[in-house]
């Protein structure tokens, strides 16, 4: 009898070192991350256990990653101000205004090592680095293709101008009712883009730096192409089931809606027209008041490592921010990924960020953010 | 001790109406009163657009973007489309509804009613997108039309300015039929318990005394199974009013109220703005209750 109460003692002895040496290892972080990300930006395995690069993190660091999706920028900025989450992957169109808007904290890349791996062009990009400081990581990026219907256009459209003009397709037929446009502010930039080489006497230089009389001529533009707009797509799956099932021929979209409909073996594909593309360019960024700012530090430094940006890539048909990824890193994204994720298009792209009033060019009359918004909102919803 | 409470209680009460009536009431008052009246607060404020925050101040500015012509075209839209719905919900459910009362045997009342209420045993979303498929371009309607050689039928139809659009599901037609499927139960049966309590000797009545069956129908059935009309309308044209997700799938992209309170509040975080918005379903349904009221909808209460 005594024997078994000291097997029991020292059997009760060894489980606590255990759990202790378990509580030692958590002790690094507060034990939970929460991040506000796009759609199939963070997955665990869930929608295809192949794909999952939190629960090898989860094991590592002791901390629990919670993911909350947002559809759209707007609604992640929106979840941020309100507050208990750490991390966002913010778009362009978002990053600056999060700043501005002193909802997340500057980054000190000094704790994330492996920073200096980040592609050199995307470092200091300035949709996140204002005035020298850092406010966030560099995740993944990708350009808002023209994808178009082989049926339809035999060749690749080489212009904008059939998602932005009314005319007659290859295939005879208008493409009225039959192009679709993104539901976003942001997408004014497109029309500002296809302006910028359509009508160079209005002097654009940046599709994000407009001032009143060159917003004007885009919106004008946009009102005209709203008659030949009969819906605007503001999901991917959305989009995927309309180019499926409503006749939809042409339309900005991104790598992700292209794969999933090719892997449909719907006549699909894409293409950067001559004038460039507009591009996002997604940010990890930690909120002010992050409630684990441990466990957020460990996230930033596992989200560039190769492997999990290759992953993400593959899952999302994005391209990463870190150039290793490229060589086969993940088995996933192999060495082609890159390439068919448009990764060699990086100097076509005007990557998305927030309009604000100053121009770039010592003048301050540019037409800001909420103004864009205001505007797009009447022109789609009318 | 126990004795003594409810003697207690016996002599006093008031005391127990009160405690009885204590939790329903401060239900009432703070989640549903306080909530509307959050909002209303809300409304006062502003949004700064660029960095996306609100500024706790008192200000009317929030009620004058209100006025926008955009803004006025979304609340006449959303009104226009909740009335019809409303009426085409009526026309349907009037006859169904009489058929049930008044001719149905108990086992056929049994099954329309099941009938009838089954699809709301479902998640509304489903039978939503089950509607997409049904009425997309490449979908069930414009294929049978084409097997049926009628499909020049289809598109004159959808050329009307308007109503029309490139397909039925991306028209204002395609968001007025999912309203009135998903919303027609809801006027069936108050109708249906309203024509129940009209005596059938009445009817017999008017008919002996010489009354068309148009006359009795207008006269008689009519004014006595109002207050079930009125109460089923009261169902389509609030709900019609403040639904968001048909809008957002169906239709040409253009703003219903419930749509534009859902971007404004749940996307942009424009919350002033959103309650702003959400005072104005509110007051047409004032004026809607006050119309209902002139026109005896609520005598029999």
């Amino acid at each position: 009898m005594k024997k078994t109460i000291f097997n029991l003692l020292v059997l009760f002895a060894l489980a606590s070192l255990v759990l202790s040496a378990c509580g030692g290892k958590a002790a690094t972080g507060e034990g939970e991350v929460a991040i506000v990300a796009w759609p199939g930006y963070i997955e665990r395995g869930a929608n295809d256990p192949a794909y999952d690069w939190v629960t090898a993190f989860e094991t590592q660091t002791g901390c629990k990653v919670t993911v909350k999706d947002a559809g759209t920028s707007d609604e992640m900025v929106q979840l941020i101000n309100s507050g208990g989450f750490d991390l966002v992957t913010a778009s362009g169109d978002a990053s600056l205004r999060l700043i501005f808007g002193k909802s997340v904290q500057e980054i000190d890349i000094s704790k994330i090592p492996s920073y200096k791996n980040v592609d050199e062009r995307m470092q200091n990009g300035n949709w996140h680095t204002v005035n020298g400081k850092h406010y966030g990581v560099p995740y993944q990026w990708g350009p808002n293709v023209l994808m178009y219907n082989t049926n339809a256009f035999p060749t690749a459209p080489t212009s904008w101008d059939v998602v932005f003009n009314e005319q007659t397709l290859p295939d005879g037929k208008s493409n009225k009712d039959r192009v679709q446009a993104y539901s976003g502010p942001i997408y004014i930039a497109d029309a500002a883009l296809y302006l910028m080489s359509k009508n160079p006497e209005l002097g654009i230089t940046d599709p994000y730096e407009l001032n009143e009389a060159q917003f004007a001529a885009v919106l004008e533009l946009l009102k005209q192409q709203r008659q030949i707009v009969p819906k605007y797509w503001v999901d991917a799956p959305t989009q995927v089931e309309d180019f499926k099932n409503e006749g939809f021929v042409a339309s900005s979209s991104w790598p992700y809606q292209v794969g999933l409909l090719k892997a449909d073996s719907a006549p699909i594909a894409s293409t950067i027209p001559q004038e460039g593309a507009t591009g996002w360019a997604d940010t990890t960024m930690m909120a002010a008041n992050a409630p684990h700012p441990k466990c957020a530090y460990l996230w930033l430094e596992h989200s560039i490592d190769p492997k999990v940006q290759g992953d993400v890539a593959s899952w999302f048909g994005s391209a990463p921010s870190v150039p290793a990824a490229c060589d086969g890193a993940s088995e996933l994204f192999g060495t082609e990924g890159c390439a068919a994720n448009g990764y060699d298009t990086f100097d076509k792209i005007h990557f998305w960020k927030t309009p604000v009033a100053d121009c770039g060019n010592g003048k301050t009359d540019c037409v800001t953010y909420d103004r864009w918004a205001e505007e797009f909102i009447k022109i789609v919803g009318q | 001790m126990l004795n003594r409470i409810s003697t207690y209680f016996y002599l006093r009460p008031k005391v127990v109406l009160a405690l009885m009536l204590l939790p329903p009431m401060l239900w009432f008052l703070v989640v549903y009163i306080g909530s509307l009246i959050t909002m209303l607060i809300n409304s006062f404020f502003y949004l700064d657009g660029f960095t996306g925050k609100v500024i706790h101040e008192f200000t009317l500015r929030t009620y004058i973007k209100l006025f926008d012509p955009i803004n006025l075209q979304i609340f006449g839209r959303t009104t226009l489309m909740a009335a019809s719905v409303t009426l085409a919900c009526i026309i349907i459910a009037f006859p169904l509804s009489y058929f049930m009362a008044r001719f149905a045997s108990q086992r056929m009342k049994t099954f329309l009613y099941l009938a009838v209420t089954l699809p709301l045993w479902s998640s509304y979303v489903v039978r939503v997108y089950s509607w997409k498929l049904i009425l997309a371009q490449e979908g069930i309607i414009s294929w049978f039309a084409r097997l049926i050689h009628l499909d020049w039928l289809l598109h004159l139809y959808l050329n009307l300015p308007g109503l029309g659009g490139p397909s039925l599901s991306i028209s204002a037609t395609g968001i007025f039929i999912v309203f009135v499927y998903i919303w027609l139960p809801y006027m069936i049966i108050p109708i249906q318990t309203a024509l129940e309590r009209v005596p059938k000797s009445l009817i017999e009545a008017s008919g002996d005394l010489g009354a068309t069956p148009a006359q009795t129908f207008r006269t008689v059935l009519l004014p006595l199974a109002f207050p079930g009309v009125v109460a089923g309308s009261i169902f389509t044209f609030s709900l019609t009013l403040g639904d968001f997700i048909v809008p957002q799938l169906f239709g040409n992209s253009s703003f219903y109220i419930g749509k534009a309170v859902l971007t404004y509040q749940g996307t942009s975080g424009n919350i002033p703005l959103a309650a702003a918005f959400t005072m104005g379903p509110i007051i047409i349904m004032i004026v809607y209750l006050l119309i209902a009221r002139r026109l005896g909808a609520f005598d029999a209460l």
